[in-house]
This record gives C-alpha cells, structure tokens and sequence, in this order.
C-alpha cells in the first residue's frame, strides 16, 4: 500500500529525516515512536504531501513522490489526523465530518460508530478534548483515505482518556479496513496499538518489528531503554546459555561462537529477589505500584539493578538479598561496552 | 521550503509606503534653521506639561475605577465597564467644543442656570479635557492586567500575615505595574498627538503651532516642528516597547469585600466622570439644537464623510491582508507589520502635514480626495492590519493541511475554510477604518480638497467663525457615530475573549 524508499527530509539546513525506508501492508497499523524531535512527524507530514521529500521515493498505490515529482496533498487520499484536531472552528460536528462528501452516509456511519449523534449540532469550541478527538477521527474515515496517518493523536488528552480511546482507535482503524501511520512518543501506546512499531532517533529508522520483538530483541541499546527499563550485565556465552554473575540465561538459537563475552539486556521482570544473608546485594528502595513491587538493589559489586516483583513481596530498606536472573526466555545480547559500561 | 510567501511583495511595497511621510518630513527639513529659540522651548515645555497633567489625571482616575470594577462586587458592573469605556470612543475635540462651549462668563451652564464659573482653557482646561477623554487607556490596560492576577496568590500573602491593603500594594499594584504603565504610555501618545483640544483651549503645544505655523509661514517651518514633534513621540514609543506585559497563568479573579463608603466614593467619581465625558457634551449640544435648529448645515456633509471614510475602509482592508499574511509568515513579513503601525505614531497634523508636501510635489494628488484617503489609509492601517491579523492566526497551518488531506484544492481550502474564518475580522477592520475616519479632523483639514467639508471639518469652521452653536448637527452626528464605534470596540474585545478561552 505504502512505500517509502531512502526517504531524506530537510528543513532549511536542518535535517529532519535521513536515509530512511519502510512498507505498510493492506489494512496494517504502524506505530512510529521516538523522543521529540526524532522526525516522526516529519515522516508524516511529507507522506501527506506537506512536505516534499530532499531524496528517496515514497509510493502511495499507483502514486509516485520523490524529490522532483510532487502530488498536492489533495490528490493522494491521504487522511490525516493532527495532535490538535484541526477542526474547521465555524462547521459544527457534522458538517466537519461530511466536509467533502456529495452523499452524508459515511459521515452518518462514522457519526454512530463513534457515538457523536448527541454532539451532530455542537461546534468544535464546545466539545471536550476526547469529542474533538472522535470527530477528527471520523471526519477523516468518512473521507474514505486510501492511507490514515495519526500525529500524536492522544497527545493533548488526559491519561484516563487515553488508554480507552487508543484501543477505540484501533478497532476504528481495523473496523475501515485503513492502513495508518501511527506516531507517538508514547513507547505503552506504540507497543499496544501497532501491528508493528518503528522506533526513531535523529531521523534514522533503527528498528522496525512487531512490538514483541522489539521490546524482546532491541536492535540497539538505544531502544532497549526507550522501550522500558533495561540493565546490561556483562556475560560469557557458553553453548545453551549465557554466564553472568547473577546466573545463567538461554540464548535461544542465536548463531555464536563461544566464550565470546557479552552485554546482556536484563529488565526487572527477568530479575528475582530473595532475602539472603550471604546474598550478593542489598535493597536501597522499594517502590509499591499496585499489582508488582519495584525494588531498587545495590549489588556487592557496585552496581544498581531493578527488580520487580508480585506485590505479596516484601523486603525492608536494608535488608541483605540475592538477586538472581529468572527468565526462562531468551535474553537478548550485545557487544561489550567500553569498560564504563553500566552494571 | 525556502520559497518565500507571495504576501512579501505587497507587504514591502506598503511598508514602503508607510514609511514615505517620515522620510519626507526628514526630506524637508533639511537645510531649514535648527532655531531652538524661546518659543521654541514654550511650545515643548506646554506639550510635555500638558502629557505629564494628563497622564497623572489619567492614572488618578483610571487606577482606582480598574480595581472597583475588577475586584468589587459592583451592581450592575458591565454596565458600569461599557460606561466608564466610553469616552475612549469619543474624540476629545467634542469634549473641547463642549467644555469651552459651557464654561465661563456667558457659557451654556452660565445661560441657563446662572451660576458662574471659569473659563476651560489653557493647560488646565486642556488636561482636564485630554484626563476625560485618554483615562480609559488606563482603565482598560489596569483592568486586564488584574484579572490576570490569581487570587490564590493574595490570600497566599494575607495567610502570611498582610493586611488587605498591605497585599494590595506589595503584591497586586508591583504586577499590574507594567498594565498601568502601558495605558499611560497610550495616554502620552494620544495627548502629544491631539491637535483640537489645545488649539480650542488655546494652548500652544506643537500639534496647534504646526497648524498656526502652517497658514502663517507656509509648509517648511510646520515640517520642522512636526519633526520636532515625531521626536518627543519616538522618546514615548521607546518607553513603550521597553514595556513587557507579563501574562500570568488566569487563575481565580479576586472578590473583594469593600466597605459601604469606599463603595459610594467610587460610584461618586463614576457618576462625576460620566457626567462630564459624556451627558455634559450631550447636553450642551442638545442645547444648541435647541435654540439653533439646523440653520447651515447640509446633509451633504455627512454623506462626504461617509464617501471618504468608506474609501478609505476599503483601501485599508485590501492593503491590511497582505501584511496580516506576510506577519504570520516570517521575520520579514513582521518587520513591514511593525513598520505599518509607525501610522499610529504619528499625529494626524503631522502626517497632514507629509502629505501636503507631497501633493504639493506631484500635482496629480494636490487637492484630491485620493490624497485625504490615502492620509486616513496610512494613519488606520495598524487597526486594520491588527483586526485582519486577529483572524488570520485563526486559520492555523494545520486547518489548511486537514482540508488538503481530505481532498480539497487550495481554491477550495480558501473559498471553504480560510475566507469564512477571516471574513468577520475583515469586516471588523473596514468598520474600526470606517468609524475613525468618520471622525478624523486634522489630516482632512489640511488635505481636504476645497469645498470638501465633512462633519469634522464643519464644526471647525462653525468654531473658527465663532458661531459654534451651529454645530449641533454634526456634532451630535459624531457622538452617535462614536456610540457605534463603542458598541464594535465592546463586541469585538468579547469575541477575542471567546476565541483565547475556548
């Protein structure tokens, strides 16, 4: 459906996007997520045809872009939903919807879907920020788009609102049967909406995947820690597992030679604690989050790990611990560090 | 995306345009004697005695009524506000004709009550006059700056230990300091740009010796002093982009408990200033109407205001779109914005006063109702571009990108969405043009074609003939064109706070 070869973006010397190509299939949503100013806009803003491209090709269907050939924004049925809606402030909800469209039906549908009948008459000055939301959204389903993009659509919500209206979205989204981009900054919302989910930083790609294999296999350190909390602990590869000092972890079927050493990514669900006098740390904080405990552990060595634990755990400020790696799936591995490393 | 916006063609070309009646004033007095004689040092010293008696009358009555009405909990308060606004709207030289029409010996209030009183003029009259007309800068501008103040943060200091009037002054007046000093600033330009309210008080400041000097020794030695003139303006217009008003997160309004008496003291001076500014001027026409019916004046007057105000609102509405478009586009396009608001500096006598000059030169223009459209166009345009720019911000990037994306062409997007967005600001401009040029009368009494009176214009010639009880007529035609001028001023700061709340 979509796709975006070698794409560069420039803004004035700035650049915004480098070198950077991905496809979108029939009907797949796409999360696009990265720290500000990372160019995942910039991406969605020259799909839209806001932007022309400085190099690369973008393909839309039959529609070709690329530095020289340019097509209006107007002709590519592409739809996009802004972080601060950009609703017409002088239509109200309905005519908003059905801006463009001969026959109301569609905009009749989404106007139901999305539970809007109420609000057909109310202009957009007087609807909450979850309202707005819905009619931008509708506005550019009902429009039918060959393509949707999404630019920080939960953005300017409050968080009770968005962890509702994100899985709305999403069955919207599949319910049109529309391919979307996706962006956010959000790593919760990119991980649980998208199909598969890009992860940006200083407009390069560094990886594309389903969100699973992101958060599991991180192509870089840089992703394994926007994507959660992730300690490196230096290890040795044996055939089936990984040494540490903190024990031994499967490798799964990752080609390797052995007694190669190793950084290897721990998060604190891959981690266990116990109260253990000749233990190899001690608890220097402990945080209670409801379902899970978060525990802050200094190890004899120096270093500081997090460790999270069912919430029936206890453990004082204090008291001496073993801290062991328990996960019974793969860790993922990385080349050593300079000496500084962390852990 | 380095193209530049079409607006930066036109934008410059009006810039240019704005900026021609400084360079011919600089122009003309070249090579003319820099004589800074002892009349010279008079007419300073009278028009800065008269902005500093204004200023301070101003701030007396303008600082006081802002807090009562902001802060107390008045009966009637947006009455009270649209009343205590409304000499902004009326020009002060009908304050003037009415002041030296009612007091002294043989006055209106003499006529027809027998009490005597003083005569209105000199630098007392004049302050009294110009205080009347230029407070509600102040109110306006103190009014702002304390709603903006969070009440939280008074009962903060009064929970420490303050008084109520101790954290008035510590910690109300110090943040709406820079609200009051912006009104004054407004104050300062408007008296030094007046030019009727002296010259019927006879009071020689500069706006009235340019006019003096003007028929007595020609155009050089006016030229001369309007430069003089521009030079105390630019000193007011520096202390006033010095001015940062600070904007506070809105917050709780505070409600304050006044006593009874501070209470009926603040009606009291409420009542004696709508008194003055607006039933006294009412009345002393209605007087004249009276006793002088409508003997001289003729309807075509008012019909040439109106030709030469609508041309002018026109004019200003067409040349305000390309700045308004090329201020949002970049650093170029405010720079001409900024240089478009010189009109507003500079006094209607002094920019009279260039353009005369410049008729003069291009005998194309000499004596033609272009050239008094052109005057009004210059003096008005920061009004326009202002209400045009209010409405353009409203038509963000984004709104233009959405309607794009969903299929439409960028005729569609203008016709659909940009026009229906900036229409009512359009409209707003051509009328705020519209209702000054109604009533401006310096310019147009130096630049008038002969045999062109307007309003304005005939209540000058029926004052400099001496028979000024003819000007009923007129003069009650200005008020009630002022009245709508209010009306419009009100709804439109009502609009603008719809759109920032919303």
């Amino acid at each position: 459906m979509l796709e975006i070869h070698n794409l560069c973006v420039h803004y004035g010397d700035a650049t915004a996007v480098r070198d950077l190509s991905l496809t979108l299939g029939d009907g797949e949503i796409l999360t696009l997520v990265g720290p500000t100013g990372c160019g995942k806009t910039s991406v969605l803003r020259t799909v839209a045809g806001l932007i022309q491209p400085a190099a690369g090709e973008i393909r839309i269907g039959k529609l070709r872009i690329d530095s020289k050939r340019n097509v209006p924004p107007e002709k590519r049925h592409v739809g996009l939903v802004f972080q601060d809606f950009a609703l017409f402030p002088h239509l109200n909800v309905e005519d908003n919807i059905a801006f463009r469209l001969k026959d109301r039906a569609p905009a009749e549908r989404w106007l139901k879907q999305l539970g809007l009948e109420q609000h057909r008459h109310a202009m957009p000055d007087t609807l909450s920020g979850g309202q707005k939301q819905r009619v931008a959204l509708a506005r550019a389903l009902a429009h039918a788009p060959a393509l949707l993009l999404l630019d920080e659509p939960l953005a300017s919500l409050d968080a009770a609102l968005k962890a509702q209206l994100r899985w709305e979205i999403r069955q919207a989204l599949k319910a049109a049967g529309v391919p979307a981009i996706w962006v956010t900054h959000d790593q919760t919302e990119a991980l649980s909406v998208g199909d598969r989910m890009g992860i940006m930083c200083d407009g390069r790609l560094e990886q594309i995947d389903e969100p699973d294999a992101c958060f599991r296999k991180p192509a870089s350190r840089f992703v394994a820690h926007f994507l959660g909390d992730a300690a490196f602990l230096p290890g040795e590869l044996g055939s089936t597992h990984v040494h540490t000092a903190l024990g031994d972890a499967p490798i799964g079927d990752v080609a390797h030679s052995p007694d190669t050493r190793v950084d290897v990514l721990v998060r604190p669900d891959d981690l266990s604690v116990t109260a253990a006098n000749d233990g190899n740390g001690h608890i220097e904080w402990s945080r209670y989050e409801g379902e899970t405990r978060l525990y802050g552990v200094r190890l004899n060595s120096g270093a500081q790990l997090r460790v999270r634990t069912n919430h029936e755990h206890q453990l004082d400020d204090g008291a001496a611990v073993d801290t062991r790696i328990c996960a019974g799936h793969a860790l993922a591995l990385f080349e050593p560090e300079r000496p500084t490393g962390s852990a | 995306m380095t193209r530049q916006p079409w607006s930066y063609v036109p934008a410059a070309l009006i810039a240019a345009a704005a900026l021609a009646p400084v360079l011919v004033l600089v122009y003309m007095s070249i090579g003319a004697d820099l004589l800074f004689d002892g009349r010279t040092f008079e007419i300073v010293l009278n028009t800065v005695l008269l902005a500093v008696l204004t200023v301070t009358g101003a701030v007396l009555i303008g600082v006081p009524l802002a807090v009562v009405t902001t802060y107390a909990d008045l009966p009637f308060r947006r009455v009270w506000v649209a009343l205590l606004a409304a000499p902004l709207a009326i020009p002060s030289y009908l304050g003037a004709f009415a002041f030296f029409a009612a007091f002294g010996p043989g006055g209106e209030i003499e006529t027809l009550t027998g009490i005597a009183t003083p005569r209105a003029e000199g630098l007392i009259g004049a302050s009294l006059v110009m205080t009347l007309y230029t407070y509600p800068f102040v109110l306006v501008s103190t009014r702002a700056a304390l709603q903006s103040l969070d009440a939280n943060v008074v009962d903060a200091a009064r929970t420490l230990g303050l008084t109520l009037p101790a954290a008035m002054f510590r910690i109300v007046l110090p943040r709406a300091a820079n609200g009051i000093a912006a009104g004054a600033l407004l104050v300062a330009l408007y008296t030094l740009s007046d030019f009727a309210t002296p010259a019927i008080m006879h009071l020689d400041t500069f706006t009235r010796m340019i006019y003096v000097d003007y028929h007595a020794f020609g155009l050089d030695s006016a030229a001369l002093m309007s430069l003089q003139l521009l030079a105390l303006v630019v000193i007011v217009l520096f202390f006033e982009s010095r001015i940062r008003v600070r904007r506070e997160r809105p917050g709780r309004v505070l409600q304050l408990p006044l006593s009874r008496a501070v209470n009926s003291t603040a009606f009291a001076l409420a009542g004696v200033v709508v008194l003055a500014a607006i039933v006294l001027p009412v009345a002393v026409f209605g007087a004249w109407l009276v006793r002088e019916g409508v003997v001289g004046f003729e309807p075509r007057y008012a019909l040439n205001s109106a030709y030469a105000a609508l041309l002018a609102a026109l004019g200003a509405v067409i040349v305000a779109l390309p700045v308004a478009y090329a201020a949002s586009a970049g650093w170029f396009g405010r720079l001409c914005e900024r240089i478009t608001y010189l009109g507003f500096g500079i006094p209607g006598i002094v920019m009279g006063t260039a353009l005369l000059y410049l008729g003069l030169r291009l005998p194309l223009l000499y004596q033609t109702l272009a050239l008094l459209v052109l005057a009004y166009i210059l003096r008005f345009l920061p009004l326009a571009v202002g209400a045009v720019r209010s409405s353009t911000e409203r038509v963000e990037n984004n709104l233009v990108g959405a309607a794009r994306s969903l299929g439409a062409t960028p005729g569609e997007v203008f016709r659909r969405v940009s026009l229906p967005l900036i229409l009512p600001g359009i409209v707003a401009a051509a009328a705020l043009v519209f209702l000054e040029a109604m009533r401006e009368l310096p310019a147009t009494l130096l630049l008038r074609p002969t045999g062109f009176d307007t309003l304005a214009t005939y209540l000058w010639r029926v004052y400099e003939a001496g028979h000024l009880g003819r000007g009923a007529v007129p003069a009650l035609a200005l008020v009630l064109v002022s009245g709508v001028a209010l009306v419009l001023m009100l709804s439109g700061e009502a609009r603008r706070r719809r759109l920032t709340a919303g």
